[in-house]
């Protein structure tokens, strides 16, 4: 059995999201920020008329600020029946992997970052993180 | 058509749409001869037919279907078996049927059609007969054989289910617009909501980008452009118009059902009552009318529970017997009113606010400055019930406050109107439909926000100069004097936590009205007025509340729109329940009572007002006098010990005041009396005291116009609980603790 997902990176590490959650991936598009919204929604943009809210992946997972000159790339999800942009650093490609790579998270990962993994698959030359999704944008 | 009768109408369409699936079942018939289920389908169409014709009396129809009913009965139960001419004579009184239909249609009566050929045909089957053979063996049910049939029929008779030529060549009946009559059948569809929900998107899209494309077009010179943008425009808000209007039902959808609620509640109640209603044929979306139903119901039974007196009562009042309840709808200003009345014994705003003030849901102080009208909104307010015991009609859970929230979750208002003796109206004004609704935008800290109309009252721009005489600060609560009356001013960019770019003293206010109360909005610019499409926002903004939605404006960027109940909620009422938390009745009652007020002025150019009936003098003592128990402050007065309360420590002012002279003011209840120290007395005044705005902040009960200043009203509970925690209590402690050190 094997999986296919949609790669992307995030401050020099590898996630992975199933392809089937994902609907497109974008460029940067302007956003509007959500005054008193919690820090991992960034903001509100118009894809083609309808209006999404962008998740800012490295706040949700903890991970430091991306640098203000990088524009971030957006992967768009479908998720319970909403359609959410991530926020994301540069986009990877699709990519199929085997389920016997995979592996849980290991017991001493502990804080957002497992909370949001499925697990990791173990590539030849890194680790692939599998985002769950539906809890790494829930409210 | 407007000649026919509604219910003729649906019975119309009804029909048609039987019969076509009647000639389906037919011609399926004749393949499978025995097929109960068939036979069972035919035979309930068909006395669905007679059934409703009997009941419109319409006596051809009936008769026709009642030969054809009986004749079905025995197929179906056995008794017959299909043959050929079974059939024909099935499809030929299915195509009687039709043309019935048709001349009731066209002439809202029968005509002369003229049926015993196919009742006789039918009988002589029944009877056993064999009918002289119809035509040629009919394989297919088509038209041919049945014209030989029924000759008599006006109508050219056709079984292909749009019968749009027939009659547009119907000769004989005599119509304004013969030509291009539609049936009813064919004039109306059944079409899925979900459809009309998509193509309502569509069109939102379409007006977004119109208003993109139109604002583009402004900025280039390009006439051509320009004229095809101003053709887009049109177009486009036709089509606006046009696909809301798919969406619109009359209320009478919703009030078909009331008849029967009121019946069936005034026989419980036993009370007689008359419904009428008025403006049926209104239209609203049908998301509207879903989300106002269960608001509607709940008045209308308030209306025969409480509103309406029992005929005893009735009579006595010299009123008939039978109370009347009124519903009402029309459009007025882009929006639907809708109106429930009743002409029983009215509200007496006297009781509406003794129960208030019992309840604790306002003070008698803010009762007295409330105009009559605006007590009787108070029955809106959580926590308030009219009804002296809780019945099984009224009272189950659903109080006004719950029809208001409704009401106001639509984007809509309530309010209410009455006269002692005359009765009640109820009013609520609905918008026209959710999707796209007429807004302000406006900018704040370089963002762009959306403000609904519909909550919008007026808006107020003042440069630096009178900015800063006319915006008013009570301890540090803003207030704008909007002619004469207090208006607490609300920054949004305090509110919404950001950074406000208008440096310049300029403030453009937006006066807002929610939930029974206005407020100020300052905002830092006005932008424009546009229609807006209504965008659900992600469930992770649903919690922050401030925000009823989103919508996409002219130049593609998405703007926020705010929530102005919510806003109204977040900040007026926060203030409103601390002061109920921190307050007590009695003091509150005394400032509505004694209307005069002794102005004392404070560190800093504050001035409070004391209300002045529990003044029972004004002293001065040397500072030295000032004695101290433990942390407290005490003066010897007449042989007791008061304890001080220094105003401008309670509330953080730094006394003007030089020398040793402590100016006071003595304040009894009871048997215990308090020194409250000031900077100096300023005046007593006994004016403008109805003046009360809902500013407040700590130790302040409120806000009064003195000679045109703006003058806190001083809680004094509050301040001398700060300094004596068991002042009313009346504890003996604190003697205890005084005899102990003296």
């Amino acid at each position: 059995m094997s999986t296919r997902l949609v790669t992307f990176t995030l401050d020099g590490r590898l996630f992975g999201v199933e392809v089937n959650a994902v609907q497109e991936v974008l460029r940067g598009q302007p956003q509007t920020r959500i005054p008193l919204a919690p820090d991992s929604v960034s903001g509100l943009i118009n894809l083609r008329g309808q209006v999404l809210s962008a998740v800012e992946l490295r706040a949700r997972l903890g991970l430091p600020d991306r640098d203000a000159d990088h524009e971030p790339m957006l992967v768009v999800v479908r998720v319970a029946g909403e359609t959410i942009a991530l926020l994301v650093d540069s986009i990877g490609a699709v990519m199929d992997v085997d389920d016997d790579q995979f592996e849980l998270p290991p017991d001493t990962l502990s804080g957002p970052s497992r909370e949001f993994l499925h697990g990791a698959y173990k590539l030849d030359s890194q680790l692939l993180l599998a985002l769950d999704v539906d809890r790494a944008v829930a409210a | 058509m407007d000649e026919i009768d509604e219910i003729v109408q649906e019975f119309l369409v009804e029909s048609h749409e039987n019969l076509d699936q009647l000639d389906r079942d037919l011609v399926a018939l004749e393949r499978e001869p025995g097929s109960r289920d068939l036979l069972g389908s035919i035979f309930r169409t068909i006395h669905t037919i007679k059934g409703t014709s009997g009941f419109l009396a319409f006596g051809q129809l009936e008769s026709v279907t009642h030969v054809g009913e009986n004749l079905l009965a025995r197929l179906r139960d056995g008794k017959m078996s299909m043959s050929p001419q079974t059939t024909d004579v099935l499809l030929a009184m299915v195509d009687t049927v039709r043309d019935l239909l048709a001349t009731i249609e066209q002439t809202g009566g029968e005509g002369d059609t003229d049926v015993s050929v196919v009742v006789g045909h039918i009988t002589a089957i029944l009877d056993g007969k064999a009918p002289e053979p119809v035509a040629a063996p009919a394989p297919e049910p088509v038209a041919e054989p049945v014209v030989d049939l029924v000759p008599e029929a006006p109508v050219v008779p056709a079984l292909v289910p749009v019968a749009q030529a027939p009659v547009a060549a119907e000769p004989v009946v005599e119509h304004e617009d013969p030509v291009h009559r539609r049936t009813v059948a064919d004039s109306s569809i059944r079409v899925d909501v979900d459809l009309l929900d998509t193509l309502m998107r569509l069109v939102g899209e379409l007006v977004l980008t119109r208003n993109q494309i139109v604002r583009q077009a402004g900025d280039q010179q390009d006439v051509d452009l320009m004229r095809s943008s101003q053709r887009l425009n049109l177009i486009a808000s036709e089509l606006q118009e046009g696909v809301m209007k798919t969406r619109m039902q009359p209320i009478d959808n919703l009030w078909s059902k009331l008849p029967r609620v009121v019946r069936d509640l005034g026989a419980n109640c036993g009370k007689q009552v008359s419904l009428t209603m008025v403006g049926k044929e209104t239209e609203l979306d049908r998301t509207l009318l879903e989300a106002v139903k269960d608001p509607l119901t709940h008045l209308v039974r308030n209306g025969v529970d409480h509103g309406l007196e029992s005929p005893e009562d009735r009579v006595a009042a010299g009123k008939p017997a039978e109370g009347v309840l009124t519903l009402r709808a029309y459009h007025q200003g882009g929006q639907v009113v809708v109106e429930v009345s009743d002409d029983g014994a009215g509200i007496d705003s006297e009781k509406v606010a003794a129960k208030a003030v019992e309840r604790g849901l306002r003070t008698q102080a803010q009762i007295a400055q409330m105009s009559p009208t605006d007590v009787l909104q108070l029955i809106f307010v959580p926590g308030f019930s009219t009804a002296a015991a809780v019945t099984n009609v009224s009272g189950r859970g659903v109080g006004m406050d719950v029809v208001k929230t409704n009401i106001e979750g639509i984007g809509g208002t309530i309010e209410v109107e009455s006269v002692v003796g005359r009765g009640t109206t109820c009013r609520l004004r609905i918008p026209l439909t959710l999707a796209i609704v007429p807004a302000l935008t406006v900018e704040c800290a370089g963002d762009r926000y959306a403000i609904p109309q519909v909550s919008l009252l007026e808006l107020v721009s003042l440069d630096a100069d009178r900015a800063a005489n006319a915006v008013e600060d009570i301890n540090g609560a803003s207030v704008y004097r909007l002619r004469g009356t207090l208006l607490p001013l609300v920054r949004l960019a305090e509110v919404l936590g950001v950074e406000s770019d208008r440096s310049d003293g300029h403030v453009v206010i937006a006066v807002l009205q929610a939930e029974g109360k206005r407020f100020g909005l300052v905002i830092d610019r006005v932008l424009s007025t546009e229609e807006i499409v209504v965008k659900p926002l992600g469930s992770q903004m649903k919690a922050i509340g401030t925000y009823s939605g989103a919508t996409i404006l002219g130049d593609g960027r998405v703007a926020l729109i705010l929530d102005v109940q919510a806003l109204a909620r977040r900040v007026l009422n926060a203030d409103a329940l601390e002061l109920d938390d921190t307050d007590d009745h009695d003091t509150r009652a005394v400032t509505a009572e004694s209307l005069r007020l002794l102005v004392a002025g404070l560190g800093g150019g504050r001035k409070v007002a004391i209300p002045l009936s529990s003044v029972t003098r004004l002293e001065n003592f040397d500072q030295s006098a000032v004695e101290r128990i433990g942390n407290r402050e005490v003066v010897q007065y007449r042989g007791g010990i008061l304890p001080v309360v220094r105003l401008n420590n309670y509330y953080g002012a730094i006394s003007d005041r030089e020398g040793d002279e402590l100016v006071v003011v003595i304040y009894t209840v009871g048997d215990r009396s308090v020194a409250i120290a000031v900077d100096e007395i300023v005046d007593i005044v006994d004016e403008n005291t109805e003046f009360h705005a809902e500013v407040t902040d700590h130790g302040v009960l409120g806000s009064t116009l003195v000679r045109d200043r703006i003058v806190e009203v001083l809680d004094v509970r509050a301040a001398i609980l700060s300094a004596d925690p068991t002042f009313y209590t009346a504890s003996d402690e604190f003697d205890a603790e005084l005899q102990e050190t003296m």
